[in-house]
């Protein structure tokens, strides 16, 4: 998408440092000359909306991080410290884990988004599995992240789940002894996920860059789902057009995020954790984030150990194996009346589940969850693949200037 | 072939029927829920609840003389320190009136020069001391119970109020963050003189209707008349549970007040910023189709 960039710096440093390492060229074609659909609605700030969080994330994590102690007798005690004694450290701490739960929800947005556009198509396919990785990392440092107040529900969260890895055979006890660095979850365990909780947020950030690379290497998809064919009609430059709306997206978003941050900081939060964990004394319901609820439902839906681990993971892999599940040759969903119907099905589906996943396992909660299960595979493996073949697609337009002209993919967002 | 409409309509059963279907039907199945089962405490008019609420500084300090004469006999609150105590925010008793109150309780120290622990008056900076060398002791002396650390107990309770509630509780005008607080208050005043019948307690165990299993250790710890305000609020059990549940309130979440008021900042100045993006985005992108 981005050929050499034609930049050229304007004083004599400029051009001195530009010969020697193009980073400012780097820049400039990629965030202000990259031309960008003029089509794309809101749903697409949520990008740049990731970034500011992982960012935001990172910012307010490095400065807990100097007041946290790492250990099973202090880390309860020392997260109310930060929370009493420390200047704004309850702001720090209230916007780091509602930062974490607002990082998730976009990048939920972000991923049902490209799912109901048909982004991770040809050529776009190392672009997804890039995402997906992302969205794997994230997934470990929030674990591991929740683990460190040491409250009951971080110390029995992470032994439920670590102790899914003994479901693997013959190896799965030593795997687990070898997570635990011990018999359970104990100090050792909790050093090295604070540990890796402090490293992986930079591995992230390091898959991010990648991401955007792929993504400015392909070119990014629209509502209407046809690739730029002309720059001039097609596409405006990402500086200011694309920097401005993103700006209007993550201003809003703030919104949201500082009103949980400040007015509701424990809605999303659970009140065993503010209890010193006790390895004697099991919550009454372990529960993990909300973030995770829908695959902690898979995982208590199949009535065996392995199988329900193999089903929860196996739920990640039907998103790797997506760009050739869906055989449509249509991107947009807007072009595709019936897959329009099942996209938000399966929205539906994942939803359900995280309601169940959040509920005892009990009578029909459990029969619900089985079948929610079944449908949230059905979707991917059999759905998917059967309507691309069988799917009359409405006509899609020759280009994104024709399409805006047409009245465009008209969608909610659109402004 | 399907109309859209009408796949639409088919989609929504289904899940309508799964949701609601499925729980429905293991309902009947299901063994009755246990007769007894924890009712959802009733809610309080608090202060400090809502958009622009704040603690009350009487009320916290009322509360405080609840949790000293009363809680703290059996209690700890390790996080909380005289000098909180003078905080902004807070009970806010005078600097002065924090030292004299430090000072009539014994705190352990050393080891001194000579390797001997002592014992000396309080200050500020001590934390509030506990009655019990250790928890073992304080088990042995309430009935093999631990009385659970007061710092953070007001959001260490919850109170599930299943689906839809919940999903209200988080929005802006009926948001619920006083959960903790209510549920002290019903604990409070949720002791029956007698279980149920049909229902047996054993050795120090009190029948409480609000209280999980509803058999709790802890005997019944207000009554009218128990203790003497001096600002001449109502000297009833509901009250005093009322201004303790505050304090206790305040003691897990001290900065409250500050938290609000930043945040009535925040959300001002990212209204304004949203709305001035967007109108220089409209600007912008009008000479634009799209």
């Amino acid at each position: 998408m981005s050929g050499p960039s034609t930049y050229v710096p304007k004083s004599a440093i400029g051009r001195w440092f530009e010969s020697r390492l193009p980073v400012m060229g780097l820049v400039h074609s990629s965030f202000v000359a990259y031309p960008t659909p003029k089509n794309l609605n809101y749903w697409w700030t949520f990008g740049a909306i990731l970034s500011f969080m992982l960012g935001a994330q990172i910012v307010t994590g490095v400065v807990l991080a100097m007041h946290y102690t790492p250990n099973t007798g202090l880390a309860f005690d020392s997260v109310e410290q930060i929370m009493r004694d420390v200047n704004w450290g309850w702001l720090l701490r209230y916007l780091h884990s509602n930062g974490a739960s607002m990082f998730f929800l976009a990048v939920y947005v972000h991923i049902a988004r490209g799912m109901y556009y048909g982004s991770y198509k040809a050529p776009r396919e190392v672009l997804w599995l890039l995402g997906v990785v992302i969205f794997l990392l994230m997934m470990a440092t929030a674990f591991m992240g929740y683990v460190l107040p040491w409250g009951q529900m971080s110390f029995w969260g992470a032994t439920v789940i670590t102790n899914l890895f003994s479901a693997i055979p013959l190896v799965g006890d030593t795997i687990t002894t070898w997570l635990w660095g011990g018999y359970s979850v104990d100090n050792p365990t909790l050093n090295r996920f604070f540990s890796l909780h402090y490293l992986l947020p930079f591995m992230i950030a390091g898959v991010v860059v990648l991401h955007v690379w792929a993504l400015h290497v392909v070119g990014q998809n629209n509502p209407a789902g046809v690739e730029i064919k002309d720059v001039e009609k097609d596409s405006v430059p990402f500086t200011p057009y694309a920097t401005l709306k993103d700006s209007v997206g993550i201003s809003a978003f703030l919104i949201l995020y500082c009103w949980f941050v400040f007015f509701v900081p424990n809605y999303l939060g659970d009140p065993d954790n503010y209890i010193n964990a006790n390895p004697l004394q099991t919550p009454a319901h372990i529960v993990p984030e909300w973030y995770f609820l829908p695959f902690y439902a898979i995982l208590r839906a199949i009535p065996s150990k392995l199988g329900g681990v193999i089903f929860m993971f196996g739920a990640i892999v039907m998103l790797v194996l997506l760009p050739w599940l869906d055989t449509s040759r249509v991107r947009s969903a807007v072009y595709r009346p019936v897959y329009k119907v099942l996209f938000w099905c399966f929205i539906a589906c994942v939803i359900g589940l995280g309601y169940l996943g959040s509920q005892p396992p009990e009578g029909g909660a459990v029969l619900a969850a089985r079948i929610l299960t079944a449908f949230y595979f059905i979707y991917f493996l059999v759905l998917l693949p059967l309507l691309g073949l069988f799917e009359t697609p409405r006509p899609v337009p020759a280009s994104i200037a024709d399409s805006v002209l047409e009245g465009g993919a008209a969608e909610p967002g659109r402004a | 072939m399907l109309s859209r409409t009408s796949l639409g309509v088919i989609a929504a059963a289904f899940f309508g029927a799964v949701l609601i279907g499925a729980p429905a039907i293991a309902a009947d199945e299901a063994p009755a829920a246990s007769a007894h089962e924890a009712p959802i405490p009733p809610r309080n008019d608090w202060s400090f609840a809502g958009f622009f609420g704040k603690y009350d500084q009487e009320q916290l300090q009322r509360g405080f003389q609840v949790f000293r004469e009363v809680c703290s006999n059996c209690h700890s609150a390790k996080h909380l320190a005289f000098r909180n105590l003078a905080d902004p925010g807070g009970p806010q008793f005078s600097e002065a009136q924090v030292k004299a109150l430090a000072a009539q309780y014994k705190i352990k120290d050393g080891p001194n020069d000579a390797g001997d622990m002592f014992e000396r008056p309080g200050r500020p900076s001590d934390y509030w001391p506990w009655n019990f060398a250790n928890d073992n002791a304080a088990r042995t002396a309430n009935g093999g119970g631990l009385p659970p650390d007061m710092s953070v107990l007001a959001k260490a309770r919850g109170v599930k109020r299943g689906f839809p509630w919940f999903i209200f509780e988080a929005l802006p005008g009926v948001a619920y963050q006083e959960q903790g607080a209510d549920y002290i208050v019903a604990l409070m005043n949720g002791y029956r003189d007698n279980a149920p019948a049909g229902e047996k307690l054993d050795g120090a165990q009190n029948w409480n209707d609000y209280f999980p299993s509803h058999k709790i250790l802890m005997p019944k710890p207000l009554s009218d008349g128990q203790i003497t305000y001096a600002d001449g609020a109502p000297q009833t059990a509901k009250q005093y549970s009322q201004d303790v549940a505050a304090f206790l309130m305040w003691m897990a979440e001290p900065k409250l007040d500050q938290r609000k008021k930043t945040g009535f900042r925040v959300l001002f100045v990212l209204f304004i910023l949203t709305g001035l993006l967007y109108a220089t985005k409209k600007r912008l992108w009008s000479n634009v189709a799209h």
